[in-house]
């Protein structure tokens, strides 16, 4: 059965190990559903949060394997439940006079934002869960999109009271 | 100093005494400061082929063999031999030139991103922009090298590092890597339980691996079966754990393996892998294993445990320790009516074969070589039906077997046997190859004569490419395609070429008195045996 999962991996912040760690996946055929990387509290770890997939022995393996890398210092692994998650996504949309009051209702019932607006176009962003984002996303398909850049999704594990 | 006097001093620390290479104006800086070095250079024919010789050294050795080439096509030549050590897991350090580091990325002459090219091919790799790492960097990666689960490891030194001055030279004593720190040690409960396990048993039997030899277990292992009866197998890697007419030893397993072998391990209900990748030559259908049996899986690599078959008990750790811990238990079992069982299949399940007496029979021959070869000598096989052959007709007394298991990669014998030879002079070392592979790595005699290594090497000819024919017969009915090596040179005359002493066997009415002079001697002799061009290794 083929189930999601979030591998939250901290790594050496050195240049090539963002390459390592996809050329890892790739050679051995494990799904990206997402990646985003950046750099934690400690400048020389970056933290990447990869959405994946696949069955038991696939999720397990990915694990493992990203703990063979020299380069990986803590590999952190949960399901959607046991994590808050969200995505950030900026959309650029072409807007009349007909439709302008439509697109605010649904920013405003998505909780998105209007960050940008000339004569014909305006950008909105929302950061919300990836669920949604898409379901923004999918609100607007309707009206004319132009652009769209996603962040892909960060999540950490919820707070327990035996964190380390 | 600079940074390539620094290298050699590393090099030296680490106890390097040889080192296999080509060199090009990328390495040059490191291959003049060797000058002043007691280690000793030997200039191999193709890159390839130095991490060959490097990888015959290391399974001698059992510490890390040691290549350096140039950039550029140096580099990306080494690839094939730095991913065959990776197949096979043996500890290299790979050392290549560079184009200037601010020149990185401009595309200039020689340049190939070469620690992105090996990505998947080595343990760890390193590009070095500063030369006071070096000395933490060579630490890091002999340990690295040499620790876990071993394998490559490269350092890619750009030219203008190695001819920078380095302001203090001091080689670290103590490695600080927070991301490495491999399990040796097995866990106690999980040891444990293979205990209880092996005293429900009936039918045990372990599957040695060459992460046995690896870890330089095979008397911990060898003692504990002979201590409590439990009959051994091995994959091809794990050839040479057990010596091949130990009573207790029952052959290779897998698709070319031994039946009595295959089928010790089928009927088993506890199988403990050891050291060993449950891949698909040794076992062909990995989800079946686990059927009948309880599978305890042994490895260093926990990510080896559960990727092909998920075992019943999963174990990490070294063999060595692991088998330590095994001696320390006292297990209350009896499988005598067990081990009856499987001798009985050795006796009865023996592949017949029915060879043309105008040939050299491959078997017959093999077994008498290895019969007549010293108690200790090293045999390295190549790769095509002569491994095959070699796997099921050598005779491992207290030797050592080397091929290249996981890669098959064609070529591999004669630099692996270099190195072997460089490493143990005073052994006897034999290479057996087809006429194939032979003309992979025939450029290495002029290495073996310059710098006087004298390996034995066995050329079983066909004019074929054998084992591609062979699986064409069978898959598509002797249709054949490109395999046919007409116009290969006379090896008596390449012989000459090179100043080596020749033999050629035509069939087996003289072939013991030829393997005797073959032997007699610590000389290079090239020994042509002619056999079926038809014959099949099945």
């Amino acid at each position: 059965m083929v189930r999601k999962r979030i591998y939250s991996v901290l790594v050496e912040n050195r240049s090539g190990v963002l390459c390592k760690v996809a050329g890892l996946f790739s050679r051995r055929c494990f799904n990206i559903d997402s990646l985003a990387v950046g750099e934690t509290d400690d400048p020389e770890v970056s933290c990447m949060t990869i959405v994946s997939s696949g069955d038991e022995r696939t999720i397990e393996q990915i694990e493992k394997q990203l703990n063979k890398k020299l380069d990986v210092i803590k590999v952190k692994t949960f399901n959607e439940s046991q994590s808050i998650s969200r995505e950030l996504m900026l959309v650029k949309i072409k807007y009349n006079k007909n439709n302008r009051r439509e697109i605010m209702e649904i920013c405003e019932i998505m909780n998105a934002q209007i960050v940008d607006m000339s004569k014909h176009f305006m950008m909105i962003q929302i950061c919300d869960t990836p669920e949604r984002t898409k379901l923004l996303l999918n609100m607007f398909q309707s009206i004319s999109i132009v652009e769209v850049a996603r962040t892909g999704t960060l999540a950490l594990m919820k707070c327990m009271e035996n964190d380390d | 100093m600079i940074g390539a006097d620094a290298i050699i001093k590393c090099l030296e620390a680490e106890g390097v005494e040889v080192v296999f290479g080509y060199p090009g104006v990328a390495i040059c800086p490191f291959y003049n400061s060797i000058l002043e070095s007691d280690i000793r250079t030997i200039l191999i024919r193709t890159e390839q082929n130095a991490a060959h010789a490097a990888s015959g050294l290391a399974r001698v050795t059992g510490r890390p063999g040691v290549c350096a080439v140039t950039s550029g096509p140096g580099a990306t030549n080494v690839i094939t031999g730095i991913a065959t050590a990776f197949a096979d897991s043996i500890p290299l350090i790979c050392i290549t030139g560079q184009v200037n580091s601010e020149l990185l990325g401009s595309d200039v002459f020689q340049e190939a991103d070469i620690t992105g090219a090996v990505e998947s091919f080595v343990k760890y790799s390193y590009l070095v922009k500063n030369v006071n790492d070096i000395p933490r960097v060579f630490k890091e990666a002999f340990h690295i090298a040499n620790t876990g689960r071993k394998g490559p490891v490269l350092i890619d030194v750009p030219i203008d590092i190695q001819n920078a001055v380095i302001n203090k030279f001091k080689y670290p004593e103590e490695i600080n890597m927070r991301t490495y720190k491999p399990t040796v040690k097995g866990h106690a409960v999980q040891i444990k339980k293979v205990i209880r396990e092996l005293e429900k048993a009936q039918r045990p039997i372990i599957c040695a691996g060459g992460g046995v030899l690896l870890s330089e277990a095979q008397e911990n292992l060898r003692a504990f079966a002979e201590k409590y009866q439990i009959p051994v197998v091995s994959t091809m890697m794990g050839i040479g754990v057990m010596p091949s007419e130990h009573p207790m030893y029952f052959g290779m397993v897998g698709n070319n393996g031994r039946p009595c072998a295959n089928r010790a391990m089928n009927e088993s209900d506890l199988l403990i892998m050891v050291g060993a990748r449950v891949a698909d030559r040794a076992v062909s259908q990995p989800d079946l294993i686990t059927q009948n049996k309880v599978l305890v899986h042994i490895d260093v690599d926990p990510a080896e445990i559960g990727k092909n078959a998920g075992p019943t008990i999963p174990l990490v750790g070294d063999a060595r320790h692991i088998f330590e811990d095994f001696a320390k238990e006292e297990i209350e079992c009896n499988h005598d009516a067990w081990v009856e069982t499987l001798r009985e299949y050795r006796t009865t399940m023996e592949r017949k074969r029915k060879p043309d007496p105008a040939f050299v029979d491959p078997a017959k021959f093999i077994d008498e070589l290895s019969r007549k070869m010293q108690d200790d000598a090293i045999y390295v096989a190549d790769v095509g039906q002569n491994q095959i052959w070699s796997c099921t007709y050598h005779i491992v007394k207290q030797g050592k077997f080397f091929t290249s298991g996981g890669m098959g990669t064609m070529g591999y014998s004669i630099p692996a046997a270099m190195g072997a030879k460089v490493a143990a002079p005073d052994r006897q070392v034999v290479a057996v190859c087809g006429d194939g592979s032979f003309q992979m790595s025939m450029m290495e005699l002029a290495t073996m004569r310059q710098h006087n290594i004298p390996v034995k090497i066995i050329v079983l000819k066909n004019n074929y490419l054998g084992m591609v024919r062979e699986y064409q017969h069978y898959t598509y009915k002797d249709n054949y395609s490109v395999v046919d090596l007409s116009g290969s040179p006379d090896l008596e005359m390449i012989a000459a070429a090179y100043g080596m002493k020749f033999q050629r066997v035509h069939n087996m009415d003289h072939a013991s008195e030829e393997i005797d002079a073959f032997l007699a001697n610590d000389e290079s002799v090239l020994m042509e045996c002619i056999i079926d061009p038809m014959d099949l290794v099945k």
